[in-house]
């Protein structure tokens, strides 16, 4: 077990250097730091020695790939990638370009967004499982059908609109919660409610559907038929048999989600003005802060490969029959 | 006159031709014959289909794109045409101009007068703070208190009009499938009240806003029925572009095995652990940089948006290939170790006809299932990214551009509805029609499910 994660993190670092490179190749072929220079210089003061000199203060003024004028090994690692990209791999992911330190900054935000994401996370499986458990309950009957269909309607509404009417009805309307806004001391639930309800509505329709379907599949199994044939009651059946046996698709299915919930959610976030990591990438995305892009990037993919390896280890741990080597 | 072809006019006609052409090669075909008319024999798969069908005719129809000449002014006679800046669609003429009556800026549905008030002189020449008439509703209209019965009665004329057409329209139909097994009268029904619907609002549009003008002044209805052309078109082209980097590098990892497998699979474990939407937002902001540097590339502002577009369908397309590819990689994982393959190796069948005609016939249902699927996903994803900042060009009519030029309306005093709703509306209408076309789709192309049908 040990020795599989151990493996499982080694793998991980081919991929993360893919990443970066993809990102940094995606930033420097186009904007090349000339160019960055130029916009961060303003045109009034662009010169050939002003980019120069900006280039050397932000240790741009290297080779991008390859550095054909040193010897050896250091041709790969005296350029910008390789600079760029060990720091990444230290957490130390430099300054913005407004200046400001994005290490500090990614561990403040963390936890407004982890505020937000794991209420929704927790409370939207427990309502879809249970949303999920009374529809299969009339398995067959019009309701079901209607219900599926209205999950389906669910699904259907743009996460936007989610947000827009939340806030219209119980913000404006019912004045029940304010509108937007966050304080990290004193009442924080009263900003929090708003966020968590509408993340939670907005994932009915997809997470109670596919639950539901979760449930049947383990319906039609043989265990089922025996306990039905013994003699079991219908809810026995339900949620002696099926939930506990359904749960474990379910955990392995979202364990993956785990990690990136530190990510915060950009809609979420943005329009309630949480002060997160999800809205910190949208600010960069908006005011073209390559810098927190790249760096978002990179902690992103992180907590997606430590998603996936949680997964695998659920898998053992829900199923003994699940060996990892 | 002179015709305008954008690149994504030409995109989405040659695909609408070669699934035309597809489908017409495998209408021989008995299994996909039969799977087909599994989907087609609920009414609801009719229902549903149909109302894709009418989203699908819209956005053809507005992708037929021409300038107008302009007329010579007063007195001078030049060889030379001059052609309008502005490009039209045939769908504009259609819809009689809707979208060239502008207002100053608010108001609000079948409304006769402004929703802000303005500095306005009255008869006798004092100045006065009212509510401005609207410059293009209600003209004809002799006294505002007459604004109900006229309403109604163009809403009959137009009702008369619009049966009448879906009579022409359905009549052919029925004669030719009067016997069919299909629900066909489902279908029918949409039909006449797309039509109908159709008539009202073109008839009713020349006298009022139906649904009310934006901050801009511009009718929200047309901007609605515009943003019809952009989900269908991204809906469709991103998966086009999508489709043969994944099933070549997913048909090519599961037959070839060995380093090919690991290269693709680290290509895509790589591509997806980068969170989707900080990659794409990373591309349309590069791209939004290269044509900033090269603003000389495009003769026409039309034509850079539409080059913003193409962009986004191929980044999109670029960047959501890796489950598609996953998918198609396991299932020719499993095909190639099946009997007709090993008996195709021992003859000595090389390894392209091996893959053209036993591996791909095999993995189509899985792309058909990802085709109709993605579309749904797709058409929400472009409202998300307008919002952020990274969609379609502004200058291009869209859903998403609709609701983020809207999103604080709501909190207005009074509250503007109005453009939200269309917005809604139309996109809600599309996404739901094709979510559940996809899942009838699946059920019957799907051979886990259709399998467990048959044993259930």
């Amino acid at each position: 077990m040990f020795a599989y994660i151990v493996r499982r993190l080694l793998y991980a670092i081919p991929i993360l250097v893919g990443v970066n490179l993809l990102t940094f190749t995606l930033f420097f072929v186009v904007n090349s730091p000339d160019d960055m220079a130029v916009s961060q210089l303003g045109d009034k003061y662009v010169t050939p020695e002003a980019i120069e000199n900006w280039k050397q203060k932000n240790g741009y003024d290297k080779p991008l790939f390859l550095n054909p004028d040193a010897a050896g090994l250091t041709r790969l690692t005296d350029t910008i990638f390789f600079d760029k990209s060990v720091r990444l791999f230290a957490f130390d992911f430099g300054r913005s370009e407004s200046g400001r330190d994005i290490t500090s900054d990614v561990a403040t935000r963390m936890w407004p967004s982890l505020a937000v994401a794991l209420p929704t996370f927790i409370v939207g499986i427990g309502v879809n499982i249970c949303v999920a458990l009374m529809v299969v309950m009339f398995h067959g009957t019009r309701l079901d059908r209607g219900a599926v269909f209205l999950f389906v309607a669910l699904m259907s509404i743009s996460y936007l609109f989610y947000i827009i009417g939340g806030q219209f009805l119980v913000a404006k309307t019912w004045r029940l919660v304010p509108i937007s806004g966050f304080h990290a001391e004193g009442q924080v639930w009263k900003f929090l409610i708003l966020p968590v309800l509408v993340g939670v509505v907005a994932g009915i329709g997809a997470g109670a559907r596919w639950y539901r379907t979760l449930f049947l599949e383990e319906a039609k199994q043989d265990y089922v038929r025996t306990a039905r044939a013994k003699g079991c009651s219908e809810l026995t059946i339900l949620f002696r048999h099926i939930l506990p046996n359904a749960l474990i698709p379910i955990l392995t299915g979202v364990v993956v989600l785990i990690p990136s919930l530190f990510m915060g959610s950009l809609l979420i976030e943005s329009f309630f003005g949480i002060p997160g990591l999800g809205s910190y990438m949208l600010d960069a995305i908006n005011s073209q802060d390559f810098a927190i892009v790249r760096s978002m990037v990179f902690i992103g993919s992180i907590l997606y490969i430590l998603g996936l390896i949680l997964t695998d280890i659920s898998y053992t741990w829900a199923d003994p029959r699940v060996r990892l080597s | 006159m002179k015709p305008v072809v954008l690149w994504s006019d030409a995109l989405i006609y040659l695909l609408v031709i070669s699934l035309a052409f597809f489908f017409y090669r495998l209408r021989k075909d008995p299994q996909t014959r039969e799977r087909w008319a599994e989907v087609f024999s609920s009414r609801l798969g009719m229902v549903t289909f149909t109302v894709i069908a009418a989203y699908i005719m819209v956005a053809l129809l507005d992708s037929l794109h021409f300038r107008r000449a302009l007329e010579n002014p007063e007195g001078v006679a030049v060889e030379e045409v001059f052609y309008d800046n502005k490009v039209t669609s045939v769908f504009d003429l259609l819809t009689g101009g809707m979208g060239d009556r502008f207002e100053r800026t608010y108001s609000a549905p079948f409304a006769l007068l402004s929703f802000e008030k303005e500095n306005l002189k009255d008869e006798h020449g004092a100045d006065v703070r009212d509510y401005p008439p609207l410059r293009h509703a209600g003209q004809h209209l002799q006294d505002p208190s007459q604004r109900g019965a006229d309403v109604l009665a163009k809403t009959v004329t137009a009702l008369f009009w619009g049966l009448l057409l879906s009579a022409l329209i359905i009549g052919p139909q029925w004669l030719l499938l009067r016997g069919s097994p299909y629900p066909w009268q489902a279908s029918w029904l949409v039909q006449g009240s797309i039509i109908c619907g159709g008539v009202w609002v073109v008839s009713l549009s020349r006298y009022y806003h139906i649904l009310g003008t934006d901050l801009g002044g511009a009718d929200v209805l047309y901007q609605s029925l515009k943003g019809i052309r952009t989900g269908v078109l991204l809906g469709t082209l991103a998966t086009l572009i999508m489709l043969p980097i994944a099933v070549t590098l997913g048909v090519m990892a599961g037959y070839f095995k060995g380093w090919v497998d690991d290269v693709v699979q680290y290509l895509y474990t790589t591509l997806s652990s980068i969170p989707g939407i900080l990659l794409i937002a990373a591309s349309v902001l590069l791209f939004q940089v290269y044509i900033d540097l090269n603003p000389d590339f495009f003769a026409v502002g039309m034509e850079k948006a539409d080059a913003k577009f193409i962009a986004l369908c191929f980044i999109l397309g670029v960047t959501s290939w890796s489950s598609l590819c996953r998918l198609i990689r396991a299932e020719t994982l499993k095909i190639s170790q099946l009997d007709y393959v090993q008996a195709a190796h021992a003859f000595g069948v090389s390894h392209t006809r091996i893959l053209g005609r036993h591996v791909l016939p095999n993995v189509v249902h899985i792309i058909l299932i990802t085709f109709v699927l993605d579309f749904s996903a797709l058409v929400l994803a472009e409202a998300v990214l307008s919002y952020i900042g990274v969609g379609v060009d502004p200058s291009m009519g869209s859903w998403g551009n609709m609701i983020n030029g809207a999103r604080s309306e709501l909190s207005r005093e009074p509250t503007i509805w109005w453009t939200l709703s269309g917005a809604f509306f139309f996109m809600f209408a599309l996404v739901l029609a094709a979510n559940l076309f996809s899942d009838r789709v699946r059920d019957a192309f799907d051979p886990r499910t259709s399998l467990r049908r048959a044993g259930a």
